[in-house]
């Protein structure tokens, strides 16, 4: 492998840089913009590419303005950084429970935040199913739920510190509670807010707004860039928990921490673009193979590879059954589904 | 273990053929329209059309024993799917095969309109059987093969898989969340006895299936290599176990919907009574089945009176405390 060493401020900050790596990230982060743009452009009525381009710089007529800033971008950002963060966080959680299965879906988050929104859903209708609050508090329901979730596992399992095998049992024990809690609130209620929660569950950013990117935006840059900051103590905890330790790394703080970042990235994401499915599992495997284990590369590859991903899914949602408009979690599970397996299948020794 | 003797093991388990059938009894008798033990005696014996004979033949009867056979066979299978992977934790619920059979059942409602009572059992064998497949599959492959971990893993993921599928189908298919919707939670309300009736054949056979193999189970805990140093054709067993838990899991799945940690729970509790010999361990996993199901559905019925929780839900509350223990007693000592 090929790197360059970066030094700045009179070698105050300095770093390897993977020549090979970076190409293939810079890569992908066109393929990202062109999937930004091909999403703004196709949908119900379809606005030429150049048209976007000239709408995102100011210009463009007032009725395509209005389609592409109004209704599209909203979701494709949305989308696109729903996406980041779960990647993000599926790789974190894969890199510190040292398992290429474990993901927020498997390990409870998104479980925690779908029972809080069907809880929401239900303790705040009146007699005639009619919300009393705000729909706009929904995000905030699923945000708790992820994050509550999150640290009930990482109570249950403490024992003398955390194993992570013991981090992903409790994770699916909680999780499966979390389903049979979901499935009954949905039951006790009117049908329509079954099928409004089960839409939530699924994963759909078909509700997006400027408020919600405003609010997600920030927080999921913020938290991924701690992510890339923090995550190459994941390259050390790689090496086992006695290395880490003995090579100074405080090794239970550290997992408390990543454990923190990857319950507040999904809780952000899944908040705003409901549990979508798979993300954070296929993700970090394909930027794996794409730019092999170590953190610092894998990161942002696998960011770019979940934006990618969950913007497709959305704009497959929306076109290709138009005008039924298909949750973005049904496409996110159909492609990672199959290819899930056949990775399991293919590459045995990983 | 609580009994030691044999002796004790046979009254343990006649006991518990008596508890079984005082809670059957408790079932027929007890819930919204509250009946009599006299009334019930003689909706059999002396039948008149009256609601509450009615009530109790075509109602209680057929939820009773649907609940006391979905329950011994869950329980059977967990016990089998547990010496077999030598994984504390699995059941038919943790390693996707319930995940399996349901989004059968569900995809075949949707796209061929399948409402016919044996075809239900049919399609959830296909499911549970590609289910457990696939997990097996995914598990043997690799460096730590088969390791409990790495199994359960394989089902919880698979598990995953099928359940977002399932809501993706419903998540378009608006008009059949709600036939689906209470199926899935997992119950035995509103089941026909002709609907037990058709998946009975499979039961028995699992059921009889795991009574014959319950010797060799025996060896095959010893592990692997042992077994196969002993003589016991282990690929053979292996296949005939998954068969048997095919049929069990997959025909309670049909009747009853996925319910959960029934598998788990019970082989633990059975195991403190009667210890690791097979030949007792299965019998009294399956009383212990029909028992806690059986429990379980009488209290569904009055804990938000009148409507009911699905049996499914409170053997999730009864499940995942005791789920969170053994993770948390970890796996050496099971």
């Amino acid at each position: 492998m090929q790197y360059r060493t970066i030094r700045l401020l009179q070698q105050k900050i300095s770093f390897l840089l993977d020549i090979k790596a970076t190409k293939k990230i810079s890569l992908l982060f066109c393929l990202v913009l062109a999937m930004f743009i091909l999403s703004a452009s196709v949908g119900d009525s379809f606005i030429n590419p150049l048209n976007v381009f000239q709408i995102l710089f100011g210009g463009g007529n007032d009725f395509d303005r209005l389609v592409v800033v109004d209704f599209r971008l909203p979701r494709i950002l949305i989308a696109a950084f729903a996406g980041m963060a779960l990647a993000v966080a599926g790789a974190i959680l894969q890199g510190m429970i040292k398992n290429p299965l474990a993901s927020p879906d498997i390990i409870g988050i998104s479980a925690g935040g779908g029972a809080a929104v069907v809880a929401f859903l239900a303790i705040f209708s009146d007699q005639n199913h009619s919300l009393t609050v705000s729909i706009q508090w929904l995000p905030i329901a699923g945000f708790i739920g992820a994050t509550v979730i999150g640290f009930v596992v990482y109570f249950l399992a403490w024992k003398d510190g955390i194993t992570p095998i013991r981090l992903v049992l409790i994770g699916i024990g909680v999780s499966a509670f979390m389903q049979a809690m979901t499935t009954m609130l949905m039951l006790l209620g009117p049908i329509y807010r079954a099928s409004e929660a089960n839409i939530w569950i699924t994963g759909s950013v078909s509700g997006a707004s400027w408020e919600q990117v405003k609010m997600v935006v920030p927080w999921t840059i913020l938290l991924l860039v701690i992510s890339f900051f923090i995550t190459r103590h994941l390259n050390v905890q790689e090496l086992g928990d006695d290395t880490a330790s003995n090579l100074g790394q405080p090794v239970q703080k550290m997992r408390f921490l990543l454990l923190l970042l990857s319950t507040c990235l999904v809780a952000g994401a899944i908040a705003f673009a409901g549990a979508i499915g798979f993300v954070g599992l296929m993700a970090p495997h394909i930027a794996r193979r794409l730019v092999g284990s170590s953190f610092g590369v894998l990161i942002p590859t696998a960011a770019s590879i979940g934006a990618l991903l969950v913007m497709a899914a959305d704009v497959i949602g929306r076109t290709a059954f138009s005008p039924l408009e298909v949750p973005a979690g049904v496409f996110t599970a159909a492609i990672g589904a199959p290819y899930f397996i056949y990775l399991l299948f293919r590459n045995p020794k990983n | 273990m609580l009994f030691n003797n044999n002796l004790s093991k046979i009254l343990a388990l006649i006991s518990s053929i008596i508890l079984l059938l005082i809670c059957m009894v408790i079932s027929i008798v007890y819930g919204y329209a509250d009946t009599s033990f006299q009334t019930a005696y003689q909706a059999f014996t002396q039948f008149n059309d009256s609601n509450e004979h009615l009530i109790i033949q075509n109602v209680r009867l057929p939820r009773a024993l649907i609940a006391a056979s979905v329950g011994a066979s869950l329980a059977i299978a967990g016990v089998l799917m547990q010496t077999l992977t030598k994984n504390p934790l699995a059941s038919p619920g943790i390693l996707g095969i319930n995940a399996g059979a349901g989004f059968a059942v569900v995809f075949a409602m949707v796209f061929f309109q399948s409402t016919s009572l044996q075809s239900f059992a049919w399609i959830a064998f296909v499911g549970a059987t590609v289910a457990t497949a696939a997990v097996y599959g995914i598990s043997s492959t690799g460096r730590d093969a088969m390791s409990p971990i790495k199994i359960t893993l394989a089902g919880a993921a698979m598990s995953a898989l099928f359940s977002s599928f399932t809501q993706g189908l419903l998540a378009t298919n608006e008009a059949e969340l709600d036939q689906v919707l209470f199926w899935l939670a997992g119950s035995v309300e509103g089941r026909k006895l002709e609907l037990l009736i058709a998946v009975l054949p499979y039961l028995i056979i699992g059921w009889i299936g795991a009574l014959l193999i319950a010797p060799k189970m025996n060896v095959l805990a010893l592990g692997d290599d042992v077994a196969k140093g002993l003589g016991l054709p282990v690929g053979l067993i292996q296949l005939a176990v998954g068969f048997i838990v095919i049929m069990l899991a997959g025909g309670s799945v049909a009747v009853a919907g996925p319910i959960g940690f029934i598998g788990i729970v019970i082989p633990h509790l059975a195991r403190k009574c009667v210890g690791n010999d097979h030949r007792w361990l299965i019998p009294m996993a399956a009383l212990l089945g029909g028992i806690l199901l059986l429990l379980a559905d009488v209290s569904a019925r009055y804990i938000i009176m009148p409507q009911e929780v699905p049996v499914g839900v409170m053997t999730a509350f009864i499940g995942t405390p005791f789920f969170i223990y053994i993770a948390r007693k970890g796996f050496r000592k099971a």
